[in-house]
């Protein structure tokens, strides 16, 4: 017998999702005591001090479920794959479970044309008030066909579906800065969301390959408790995640300063956690909180198990930081005059200069504005 | 005659758009089309040949890693590096946990709603749905409270009015036999996979620093220091946690995962004889129990055709070649012969109709993905082709076992693993097999460490000034989806030229020039369609390939260079 989902709902005697604690949540085997755990963690990801927590607890409890919709580009979902691993597993399943995903083509149920009309109505029905994931770039070469869903062109999806969002969230380094397929000598034209859909009202960029999935949670927190989206830096990337260098808070930062290196892999250095910056470490480089909140539940980092940095949060970073094994004085596209980052190409001279001369160097610390419309001035601080 | 278009095939990874003719309730004839392309080969064109991993991991976010594995395989076949036995090690239980983890999702998150009807599940009575769940598994999340706390949220969740991503499904659909206790169980599993494989895959990262797009290989080995003595180091800590994360996985899937394959599949045997395909079916073998150049495999590779697991026969790599002209692209000397990958020539031009449209051209050429041919021959590559060459030859003997229960479990012969339920079956087998073997590969670890052997790199082969001038290299894999080889051509320590045959292409590929179809479109071909409007069997038959197009539809070489030799291993 087919049940309609209008009748399932008439049957049952709604006392309602209330979620005041425990009714609605507890019946999700989330105790309260992991929730505020949860909100704690939260709390320091977003740099808040930890009295906040109790109101994140509050406003998480209280806030309206947001309408989402994830698209894919030229995509490789290791951001939606990313997504999953959210840890802190049963709390982060309530976040979830706080957001109305309209759509997202690698999770839902529907194909086919009845996938493309859930989409249609949350764009009609919801119109400015839906938040738009998207991951992957769009492509604009051959008159977008490098990429057609449901036979419309990501350009005409991107520009119907972000351009009627409250906001949009580019998730990982594709749909940030256009990534692995904008990489020179970028075949299919594939470009950034924000430079796709010039213009639009509220542009969040969450880039890394892929974005690591606490920023992610982390962000549609901030949203919901703050009710505001959070100051970003020149790249539209929040303060909360990548405001601070990697090297900054590298585990490995004293044997830098010591003059410490892994010379060879498997050797003494390398297994007694030495840094990595002569196998061509790019943390002197990147912003990004890894070093801080770790992957995977906390478990590790790609330099806390032995491998450089790859610069993976940063614009255009397949062509900027390769060759990936040569360390930074030496990588070319960073002379004088070609388009990089500021703060970039100063760290690159200084630790060229200072390495050579000291084998060890000192990074100034940069002054952050705060505030959306200050992110340019925020990385002007050298 | 319906011509029915699914587009977008979701649950998948990447874009896909199927499009079928039906007639009187059956599936006549089928077109599969991928409508993404990025060009990954033509970017890593110049680049450090060191670097590839990461480019080409990056090909495929669900299935990470394999592209990794591929592309150091290959750098290090050209370059002559011979990596260490810790390396090994680290490599085939990084590849172990992808598979298991990445078939847990995919039966559980992208296929199980091809079978499982939610909205069913509210109507379960909970205390049966308990009685069902320990009549097939002593798994001890089976209790009356649980299944009436998973029916309580599920309720909760339709009572909010907002289904988000399971709205608008085909639920309700004539297809659906489970009873809807069946269904509750499954959705009480649905939600522990989703657990599972968050924390199992904690794994990769303790071994690759994160998951997805791990970040340890190297050209030559592996960036994980082992140590005994150091903290920096994978030491015996790391291998009791090893140890009890891959005792989690056997677990899951010997009390969770297989018994609901089973039980799910006893209702649905009608589709033991549904979506066999193309009969023949690769496998290039994986997990190597030695480091001699040509290894020992633990699933060996092999080739069978037509169905006949009489015969099996070692692959033979230079019989692979691809066709183009169902696809986007142009040959030099015309679309009617295949090309070898050592010959790869590719350039795009694309042909069909500009966006948005309604139809493709079908008769011309339809899709980004290439059409693959061994000896000629449309080859099925995957879980089931694996379990078949390994059930072929008898080894490992595990694998023989195991099908065999399967098959006396489900009361049906052997013929029944060529079907969209036989694909679905092999996926769980093997994760079973490979979840038991894991252990080994853990233990082997520790013995290495006790021996104070913590070599875990070719060291002599990383500088570039080592490498001959040029050199030839390519690299086999088997991922979870299927046969993965790259062809790399290095000069002066830079990539001349690079190709990658990926398991999506030679599932998912068109027509040949021999108007042959696909390994996907002859699957869907007799496939019954109970409403035409609401296409579910397609999503059964196709899903069970567990597509994944992102990895497919790469291949782009606008220079139409050559690469003129390859030494194959």
């Amino acid at each position: 017998m087919r049940l309609k989902e209008s009748a399932v709902r008439a049957k049952l005697t709604a006392k309602g999702r209330e979620d005041s604690w425990p009714a609605g949540w507890a019946e999700l085997g989330v105790s309260r005591r992991s929730f505020l755990k949860f909100c704690a963690s939260m709390a320091a990801i977003l740099s808040m001090p930890p009295a906040v927590a109790a109101k994140l607890a509050e406003s998480i409890e209280k806030a309206e479920k947001p309408t989402l919709v994830w698209l894919e580009f030229q995509d490789c979902a290791g951001n939606t794959e990313s997504f999953l691993r959210a840890s802190r597993p049963t709390v982060a399943q309530i976040i979830l479970d706080k957001i109305s995903v309209n759509y997202h083509e690698t999770i839902m149920a529907a194909a086919g044309q009845q996938a493309e009309d859930a989409l249609a109505k949350t764009v009609k029905n919801h119109a400015g008030k839906y938040i738009a994931a998207v991951e992957g770039s769009i492509p604009t070469g051959a008159d977008g066909a490098y990429c057609a869903i449901g036979g419309k062109s990501a350009l005409q999806v991107a520009r119907e579906v972000c351009g009627n969002a409250a906001a949009t969230i580019a998730i990982g380094t594709c749909a940030a800065f256009g990534g692995l397929p904008a990489a020179s000598p970028n075949p299919t034209g594939a470009v950034a969301v924000g430079d796709a859909v010039p213009g639009l009202k509220t542009l969040i960029n969450l880039p890394a390959c892929p974005a690591n999935a606490e920023n992610i949670t982390a962000l549609l927190v901030y949203y919901m408790t703050m009710k505001q989206w959070p100051p970003l830096d020149q790249y539209r990337r929040p303060l909360f995640a990548y405001g601070k260098l990697i090297h900054d808070n590298c585990e490995r930062r004293a044997h830098f300063d010591a003059g410490q290196y892994v010379e060879n892999w498997g050797d003494d250095g390398h297994r007694h956690g030495y840094c990595l910056y002569k196998m061509g470490c790019k943390g002197p480089v990147t912003f990004q909180n890894c070093p801080v909140i770790r992957w995977n539940e906390g478990t590790n980092w790609p330099i806390g198990c032995g491998h450089p940095c790859v610069g993976c949060a940063e614009p255009n970073f397949w062509d900027k930081m390769t060759p990936f094994y040569r360390h930074l004085e030496n990588i070319p596209g960073f002379a004088v005059g070609t388009d990089v980052d500021k703060v970039g190409l100063g760290l690159t001279a200084a630790v060229g200069a200072t390495f050579a001369a000291h084998g060890v160097i000192e990074i100034a610390r940069r002054k952050l504005g705060h505030g959306p419309d200050q992110g340019e001035e925020g990385r002007k601080g050298e | 005659m319906a011509h029915v278009v699914v587009d977008p095939i979701t649950r998948i990874e990447g874009h896909l758009r199927i499009e079928t003719e039906v007639e009187g309730g059956t599936v006549r004839d089928a077109w599969s089309s991928s409508t993404m392309f990025r060009g990954v080969e033509i970017i890593l064109k110049g680049r450090d040949p060191r670097d590839a991993w990461v480019f080409t991991q990056r090909i495929c976010g669900v299935c990470t890693t394999v592209h990794a594995i591929t592309s150091i395989r290959a750098v290090e076949h050209a370059i002559g590096a011979n990596p260490p036995p810790n390396a090994r090690l680290l490599r085939n239980l990084i590849i172990g946990a992808q598979c298991v983890q990445d078939h847990v999702i995919h039966f559980y998150h992208l296929h199980a709603l091809d079978w499982v009807d939610i909205v069913s599940a509210l109507s379960a009575d909970p205390a049966k749905t308990a009685s069902l769940a320990q009549s097939i598994s002593d798994w001890p999340i089976s209790g009356r409270a649980y299944f009436t706390d998973v029916r309580a949220r599920l309720k909760d969740f339709v009572a909010g009015g907002r289904l988000g991503p399971f709205a608008n499904a085909y639920w309700g659909h004539p297809a659906y036999k489970l009873p809807p206790e069946a269904n509750l169980m499954a959705v009480g599993h649905y939600l522990q996979a989703l657990d599972f494989q968050r924390q199992f895959i904690r794994m990769h990262a303790i071994l690759g620093g994160k998951n997805p797009h791990l970040q340890s290989f190297l050209v030559g080995g592996m960036a994980t220091p082992v140590d005994a003595d150091s903290q920096n180091a994978l030491n015996m800590g790391t291998i009791a946690e090893l140890s009890k994360l891959v005792a989690s996985a056997r677990d899951f899937v010997t009390r969770v995962y297989m018994p609901d394959v089973l039980a799910i599949a006893a209702f649905y045997k009608d589709w033991a004889g549904i979506g066999a395909g193309v009969g023949n079916y690769l496998s290039y073998g994986e997990y190597p129990e030695d480091d001699n150049p040509n290894p020992n495999m633990y699933l060996p590779g092999g080739t069978i055709l037509n169905r006949d697991l009489g015969k099996v026969a070692p692959v033979e790599p230079d019989k692979i070649s691809e066709y183009v002209k169902h696809s986007w692209y142009d040959y030099k000397g015309g679309d009617d012969k295949p090309l070898p990958p050592f010959k790869g020539e590719t350039s795009p031009n694309y042909t069909g109709p500009k966006p948005p449209y309604e139809r493709l051209h079908l008769d011309r050429k339809y899709s980004w993905v290439k059409s693959p041919r061994y000896e000629d021959h449309p080859m099925e590559v995957g879980p089931l082709a694996r379990m078949l060459v390994a059930y072929a030859y008898g080894r490992p003997s595990r694998v023989k076992e195991l099908v065999d229960n399967t098959l006396k479990a489900l009361g049906v012969g052997p013929q029944a693993l060529f079907s969209t339920l036989g694909r679905t079956a092999a996926r769980a087998i093997e994760s079973q097999v490979i979840a038991e073997k894991m252990q080994d590969w853990v233990a082997a670890l520790a013995e290495s460490m006790a021996r104070r052997d913590y070599r875990i790199c070719d060291n002599s082969k990383f500088d570039p000034s080592t490498w001959p001038e040029e050199c030839w290299g390519s690299g086999f894999h088997e991922a979870p989806r299927g046969s993965l080889g790259h062809w790399v051509h290095i000069r002066n320590g830079e990539i001349v030229n690079y190709q990658c045959v990926v398991p999506t292409t030679w599932n998912a590929g068109p027509r040949d020039a021999h108007g042959k179809r696909g390994p996907y479109e002859e699957a869907l071909v007799g496939t019954p369609i109970a409403k035409p409007d609401q296409p579910l069997e397609i999503l059964r038959t196709v899903h069970s390939f567990d597509p994944c197009l992102a990895c497919a539809v790469h291949v782009l070489d606008t220079e139409r260079r050559e690469i003129v030799k390859v030494s194959v291993v």
